[in-house]
């Protein structure tokens, strides 16, 4: 973002500023059991401490066991993520005091976690729909061209465990805090990114994308209002390296343009500003987007005034829209790590980490490019459909029985691929809600789509070439649509349909039509 | 020397009670009440227990077992025995000698106390010992010192000074003690009783109050290395809720103690023999290689130069994990604050956390990591040149109570024949070895390989059938 800033000399200062953001983010694991003994993971919603052992008490004597699955489930994130996996893994002691800390540390991991070294692509003029979560601007030029593809970088994924939660109340007319340990010890993994990320958008995409291959792999609900995913972004701003100082005539503010250009946007992160904040705990990723841009608002307005943010930890105020300081660095704790006594470290042989590779699904990516290659569809359709794994396999169940002989259940439609339901009629029903795929089975959505269609069995580019045929034949009709009588355009559809002799639809026709009328040069 | 008469029941070998108790020579109950009334005659001077079980309790406990009849049972079916007070018992007072758990009764059981309920030991009580295990002559407790059997102004050694003790006065006829650095050892050294400090991960550790997680480990304390092995072949093996316990082979310990130990290469570390060590503890320990020798074994000097280092080696790593596991107790859960802990312990704990501290971690808490790391390949190097080492417990006999507690350097030094083991994770067996002119006890040990507590055992159990040094107990009056 460019801000002019006066000066008095009759100069304006330009200061390009830009954010170098990086993510925290902790994500519950669903795994049956916690990390560390056999009470549920699942703890949402059980009565107070009903859900607790002596290990997750942290009552004297007892130790903690690792949950096996948590430590895979972690590695396959690590994978998922594209991250080394370290042959040797340990954990570690964190030591603070906090009173829903039942042992007065937190078993995490330091310096050796179980995944290092990823990174994640993004697409960043991917444009969203704030109200619906859903791509837009989508135009067939924009489709044509090639999304911008961004790498953030992961430094490391590494599994601990959940603290208890405190709760602060009124118990007969007295001011209590009580702590409840239900939560205390369920597995948590905790991903961090570099600060590679810009833009409170681009911190938006990638949680979005993150919480895709988290559900995708299948190893947590990542259930936002139940706090399975958390999220701490880390906010500093920085002049970009040069300053622009454009002498301002008095008349010309045209000359202002020229300090859009001073420095485009650097990758390098040797020199990130003396300072960092961090936002704790923010469980949506609205309210991220929305702590982030509040973040760089504040900190801009401080450089502006020569001053330098300070270095500390901030709380989210949802309900304010704004950040509040909760520590500073002054206070920052010395969590003096040191290995885990309790646990023996994890040494992997080479073949189980190429087991674990295996067991990765097919991840969003992967699947968005599959489907854009297997079934000839746009990015645009492809994403929307792998966008929820539940609306992809819809997709994919719905494409292995449309060439079922009898699955149509239509008389007379045999179901067949020559008469030719494609792929992409399919991906229209689903992205267009002409059935509710919750309610609608794919065996009924391909009767569904089977009987409106029916008639529409002329393949695509014989409708073409009828409907080029009309067109060229109908200049007058096709000069008006272009001066804005879009009527003209029934004239033409009745003209084609009875080209086609009623085996296509009015609305197969229009759109086509449409199209091509597009393609045509303007009179 | 005069040696009082083994008259008593409690006298006997575990194996000798279990084949009474068969026989119907005498029951449980007799050996119960027996030690119960030792207990009440001479538990007023000694102080080694914290918490007593009641008196009909156990006494019912072992009428029920005498009426269950004993074949087919183990052998510890009926024998009455005491725990360090470091072990958590459901519903009975659990305090590791600490007001910072006063009149904490705990909602589960140790492992080790679980597997000796179920095999039908009798729990007397929970034992005095330095709080947390901080110490070594039992004087950092909060329920008064533990007094020497042999001599009662002079401390018991420690931590697990109850336990040793309560055997030596013929108490219970066994314990299970708790050794970090020496603190089964020492006291058993102290008071004229056999005790083994394990492999580390050979016993289960889940329910021993932790003092320092990656040296702690449960051992049997109890008048014989025989006695040892049947007790320690009952509580070892892997345990489910502890990570670092063990999936190797239990040995039927007690099966194999009778064979030949000719041929057993011995190595005595020179640097454990020189400057530092009581005179009378190294004539009677020369003495002691001198007896297996004429069993055929061989003995060698070897040398552990990195030893010197122990005593810093421990005294970083140790404090630094109680001053994270003893985070817990911060005043919230446990009722009591921190102001109660002793200051020993609040030494040991600001000790660890500087050790831990950012700035400080390399010099010292890594710094000690790789020491320790050289400890564990000397010791390699040493037992592959000899098959046991074997090495004095302490450098003097039972200081004076007060002596210890008041010279914190003291105090530390007092355990430098012991804390090099731990951190190496290997068993140490200490035996008594005779007495001092004096009539104070002496005692030794003997270190061998991971895992090797067996070869300990049958070294122990040879020695002990031709000395009778562990069947002396100490006089006293009511």
């Amino acid at each position: 973002m460019v801000l002019p800033f006066a000066q008095n000399d009759n100069t304006i200062m330009y200061i390009n500023y830009e954010s170098i953001i990086g993510l925290e983010i902790h994500v519950e694991l669903k795994t049956k059991s916690k990390m560390f003994c056999g009470c549920y993971a699942d703890w949402f919603g059980k009565s107070p401490n009903s859900n607790t052992c002596p290990v997750c008490l942290g009552l004297p004597g007892a130790l903690p066991v690792t949950n096996k699955k948590a430590v895979e489930w972690c590695v396959l994130l690590g994978i998922a993520l594209n991250c080394e996996i370290p042959e040797f893994s340990k954990f570690d002691r964190k030591n603070y005091f906090y009173p829903d800390l039942a042992k007065g540390y937190q078993i995490s991991q330091y310096d050796k976690p179980f995944a290092i070294n990823g990174s994640l692509e993004i697409n960043t003029n991917q444009l969203i729909n704030q109200s619906t979560n859903k791509p837009i601007n989508a135009t067939m030029k924009q489709l044509n061209n090639e999304t911008m593809k961004k790498k953030i970088r992961i430094r490391r994924v590494h599994l601990e465990e959940d603290t208890g939660k405190l709760l602060h109340d009124v118990v007969g007319g007295k001011r209590v805090s009580l702590i409840d340990f239900n939560r205390s010890g369920v597995p948590l993994v905790e991903i961090v990114t570099e600060p590679d990320i810009r833009s409170s958008e681009e911190a938006r995409i990638f949680l979005k994308k993150l919480y895709q291959i988290i559900r995708c792999i299948g190893i947590s609900d990542a259930d936002m209002e139940k706090g399975s995913l958390r999220i701490e972004p880390n906010i500093s701003v920085r002049e970009t390296s040069l300053r622009a100082s454009v002498k301002q005539s008095l008349s010309a503010q045209t000359d202002i343009k020229i300090a859009t250009s001073p420095s485009a946007p650097r990758n390098d992160t040797n020199d990130l500003p003396s300072y960092k904040v961090e936002v704790k705990n923010i469980n949506s990723f609205s309210f991220t987007r929305k702590a982030i841009d509040f973040e760089i608002a504040r900190h801009i307005d401080l450089l502006n005034h020569g001053e330098t943010p300070i270095q500390e930890t901030r709380g989210w105020d949802e309900k304010k829209g704004i950040t509040y300081s909760q520590r500073s660095k002054e206070e920052a704790h010395d969590y003096r790590y040191f290995p885990e006594p309790d646990i023996p470290p994890i040494r992997w042989a080479e073949s189980q980490i190429s087991n674990f590779k295996l067991q990765i699904p097919e991840l969003p990516n992967v699947k968005l490019a599959r489907f854009m290659k297997d079934y000839q569809l746009s990015e645009y359709d492809a994403i929307i459909l792998t966008d929820e794994k539940e609306t992809a396999e819809y997709f994919e169940k719905t494409i292995s029985l449309k060439d079922t002989p009898g699955v149509a259940g239509v008389q007379g439609f045999p179901g067949g691929g020559e008469i030719g339901i494609i792929p992409k009629t399919i991906a229209n029903w689903i992205i267009n809600k002409k059935a509710d795929i919750n309610k609608v089975s794919p065996e009924k959505l391909l009767k569904l789509i089977a009987d409106q269609t029916q008639r529409s069995i002329i393949p695509d580019d014989e409708l073409e070439k009828v409907i080029k045929k009309i067109l060229l034949e109908n200049p007058r009709a096709m000069a008006d649509y272009k001066s804005g009588k879009e009527n003209v355009l029934m004239f033409l559809l009745g003209q084609v349909m009875r080209g086609v002799k009623g085996k296509s639809n009015a609305e197969d026709i229009k759109q086509k039509l449409k199209l091509l009328l597009n393609l045509y040069p303007d009179v | 020397m005069q040696f009082l008469k083994n008259n008593m029941l409690a006298d006997k070998s575990i194996s000798e009670i279990a084949r009474a108790f068969r026989d119907k020579e005498f029951s449980s109950e007799d050996l119960v009440k027996e030690c119960l009334a030792n207990i009440e005659k001479y538990n007023p001077q000694i102080n080694a227990f914290i918490t007593k079980i009641d008196k009909d309790i156990v006494l019912s406990e072992a009428r029920q077992k005498d009426r269950q009849g004993f074949a087919g049972k183990s052998l510890l079916f009926g024998i009455p025995y005491v725990l360090k007070d470091s072990y958590v018992t459901r519903g009975i007072m659990t305090t590791a000698a600490s007001n910072v758990l006063k009149n904490y009764l705990p909602q589960y059981d140790a492992t080790v106390y679980c597997k000796l309920k179920e095999t039908g030991a009798i729990l007397l009580g929970k034992m005095n010992m330095d709080a947390w295990g901080h110490g070594g002559s039992s004087e950092n407790t909060d329920f008064s010192p533990v007094h020497n059997p042999w001599d009662l102004t002079r401390v018991a050694g420690g931590s697990s000074g109850g336990p040793a003790a309560a055997i030596a006065a013929r108490m219970c006829l066994f314990a299970i003690g708790e050794d970090t650095g020496g603190s089964i050892r020492n006291p058993a050294a102290w008071c004229n009783i056999t005790g083994l400090k394990v492999s580390y991960g050979r016993v289960s550790r889940y329910g021993c109050i932790a003092y320092a997680s990656s040296f702690d480990t449960v051992g049997p304390m109890a008048k014989s290395a025989e006695d040892c092995a049947i007790i320690l072949e009952t509580i070892a093996g892997h345990d489910m809720y502890d990570g670092t316990s063990s999936k190797n082979e239990v040995p039927r310990y007690s099966q194999k103690l009778a064979t030949p130990i000719k041929n057993v290469t011995v190595g005595m570390p020179e640097e454990f023999f020189q400057k530092g060590l009581d005179r009378e503890i190294k004539k009677a320990i020369e003495t002691a290689v001198e007896k297996l020798q004429k069993l055929g074994v061989k003995s060698k000097v070897i040398s552990l130069p990195m030893i010197e280092y122990g005593i810093p080696v421990y005294y970083l790593i140790g404090p630094s994990e109680t001053s994270s596991n003893l985070a817990r107790y911060d005043g919230i859960r446990y009722g009591e604050t921190r102001s109660n802990f002793t200051g020993e312990t609040m030494r040991r704990i600001m000790i660890g956390t500087y050790a831990l501290s950012a700035g400080y971690y390399d010099a010292y808490y890594k710094k000690a990591q790789k020491a320790r790391t050289l400890f564990i390949r000397e010791y390699e190097k040493a037992l592959n040149e000899c098959d046991v080492i074997l090495m004095p417990v302490n450098p003097t006999p039972p200081t004076k109570i007060g002596e210890l507690i008041n010279d914190p350097v003291q105090n530390l030094l007092a355990d430098i024949y012991t804390v090099s083991q731990n951190p190496v994770g290997v068993p140490s067996l200490a035996i008594p070895c005779g007495f001092t002119k004096s009539g104070l006890p002496i005692g030794m040990q003997l270190v061998g390989k991971m895992f090797a507590e067996e070869k300990l055992l049958q070294v122990g159990y040879a020695y002990q059938q031709m000395n009778s040094w562990h069947n002396q107990k100490p006089k006293l009056t009511p």
